[in-house]
């Protein structure tokens, strides 16, 4: 057997900070640290480095400078939009759409407008992980003022067809707001194209570092401020701006668009992970793989947990994620795999692998070459294995 | 979450994993829908003292581990003692479980009794020992259905 190595399986929940843009913020902690609002010389150049991170970053993303802005966060982004939206359209109605497999920041918005009366369906998804445009209509009233719906899913990785999710969405009169997070840099997003109303999108699923995000916002769109500050982002969102995570953002962005022909590699990677899982037992994977994220695994073996495969694969130096209840503070088991119909019981041996570009084939080889011994190490001690095992004497 | 070194001992060289085809007791406890299911086998003589004990589990860390420390606890003592096992005394044992990792160590408890109340009522001694864990932690009401039969 081959020594221990580090992989790191887990793109989805985070990635590493590239060189490049580490480089391209240092600056902007270190001796240019003027304040973009003040007047004198130091100001102004903050100001302009801003202007040109937006500048890049609307043009790749598709939109006008004056349409991109600024937050601490994708959750943030995605709070802004659901509640700045809802609360500024309710002479449409209060009646707003999203899905059922919607990241926390999303559902957890929507318990807020709940609170407040407004009226939240959340559309069933199919078990493949997509949602057609007729499943949306079937749902939509005079009264919606508001549809939400992922661009791609974190744990499963199905890409929904935003475009006409979107048409369909306006032919009513309702709004279209997408979280975009999973989606930018693993495949192309260009909110123009897509003709969504407002987008969210994170620095740290992109090669930036943790605590950047950004939301479009397309002109005319009637949307409550969430931080009201110093007049900051247009009067939209206040706080002295993240002089060097915008700047970082605007960096990994740029490269993340220039290394999209690299996800080809590694989707084959996954493709041959996806096979050599395959051929493990009473294993299956969680959605659909056509329309889904490049680097996006998820597998379910059964007879066991997800969070002991979590703990060996780590003592061999794997990072990955899991389903499972018993991994998450709230014990409770994922709500994407129930959405898609996993029964309970096999959400728990959920295995979340989500490659990315830093990842190689001696990545995957060394996966495949551990996660087998794991899986039998773990069905041994099993219960549930004992009665297939006996079974089949 | 941070496990401790004896429950990451436990978990990585778990005591006492297996099954014993003539058992004189045998108890599960927990199910699948909540993640968690225990199963004990004992061997226990005529001065009712546990010469063996085997189990299996479907779980965690914290229950693979809670599950081997128990069986560690009770080979070789008298059924009377082992009655008086405590997940406290579990959770002890392993130097601390996170809070939100302590139901585990009850059903640890449960699958113990549950075994040996198999044995009581092999032998026609009626008692109270359930064969099933109750819900009575609440950790898993959300997915819990006490209404179902397994």
């Amino acid at each position: 057997m081959s020594d221990n190595r580090f992989v790191y399986a887990d793109n989805a929940a985070t990635t590493s900070v590239s060189p490049e843009v580490l480089g391209a913020m240092l600056p902007y902690l270190s001796e240019h640290y003027g304040n973009p609002s003040s007047l004198y010389s130091i100001g102004r150049d903050s100001a302009k480095a801003i202007s040109a991170a937006r500048d890049k970053i609307a043009a790749l993303i598709g939109c006008k400078s004056s349409e991109l802005f600024f937050t601490a966060s994708g959750s943030e982004a995605d709070n802004w939009a659901i509640k700045g939206a809802a609360y500024a359209n309710q002479k449409k109605g209060r009646h707003i759409i999203t899905t059922k497999y919607e990241h926390h920041a999303v559902l957890h918005s929507m318990d807020s407008l709940k609170r407040e009366g407004f009226e939240i369906t959340y559309l069933d998804i199919l078990p493949d992980g997509q949602i057609t445009p007729e499943m949306l209509e079937a749902q939509i009233r005079p009264d919606t003022s508001l549809v939400c719906m992922m661009y791609a899913n974190n744990e499963i990785g199905s890409v929904l067809p935003i475009k006409e999710l979107c048409d369909t969405a306006h032919k009513h009169g309702a709004l279209f707001f997408t979280d975009a997070v999973q989606a930018v840099g693993n495949i192309p997003v260009s909110a123009a194209e897509l003709g969504v109303d407002m987008l969210s999108f994170s620095g740290h699923k992109i090669h930036a570092p943790k605590g950047i995000g950004a939301l479009y916002i397309k002109t005319g769109t009637k949307v409550y401020n969430l931080v009201d500050g110093g007049g900051q982002e247009r009067g939209r969102r206040g706080g002295t701006e993240n002089i060097a995570y915008i700047v970082g953002l605007a960096k990994a962005l740029e490269i993340a668009v220039q290394s999209l022909p690299d996800m080809k590699r590694v989707a084959a990677m996954r493709d041959r992970l996806a096979d050599g899982i395959s051929k493990i037992p009473y294993s299956f994977i969680n959605g659909g793989m056509e329309h889904r994220l490049p680097g996006n695994l998820n597998a379910a073996f059964e007879f066991i947990e997800g969070e002991s495969l979590l703990l060996w694969l780590d003592l061999n130096g794997i990072c990955a994620s899991t389903g499972s209840a018993c991994s998450s503070a709230s014990l409770e088991p994922s709500h994407v795999l129930l959405s898609i119909g996993v029964p309970v019981e096999k959400a728990h041996g959920s295995l979340r692998l989500t490659l990315g570009h830093d990842n190689t084939d001696a990545d995957v080889d060394y996966i495949l070459e551990r996660l087998p011994m794991i899986v039998d190490k773990l069905r041994a001690m099993s219960p549930l294995y004992e009665k297939i095992a006996h079974a089949s004497v | 979450m941070l496990y401790s070194d004896k429950v990451m001992d436990h978990f990585t060289n778990p005591r006492n994993v297996g099954e014993i085809p003539d058992a004189d007791g045998v108890g599960e406890v927990g199910n699948a829908k909540c993640g968690d299911i225990m199963k004990m086998y004992l061997k226990i003589d005529e001065n009712e003292i546990i010469t063996d004990v085997k189990f299996k589990t479907f779980g965690c860390g914290a229950a693979i581990a809670t599950s081997s420390m128990a069986t560690e606890l009770i080979k070789g003592k008298p059924l009377s003692e082992a009655l008086k096992l405590t997940n406290k005394a579990v959770v002890e044992a392993l130097d601390g479980l996170p809070p939100v990792k302590i139901h585990c160590s009850v059903l640890a408890e449960e699958a113990i009794k549950s075994a040996i109340g198999d044995y009581y009522r092999r032998h026609g001694i009626e008692n109270e020992l359930s064969a099933q864990c109750d819900g009575c932690c609440d950790s898993c009401a959300h997915v819990h259905d006490h209404t179902e039969t397994n």
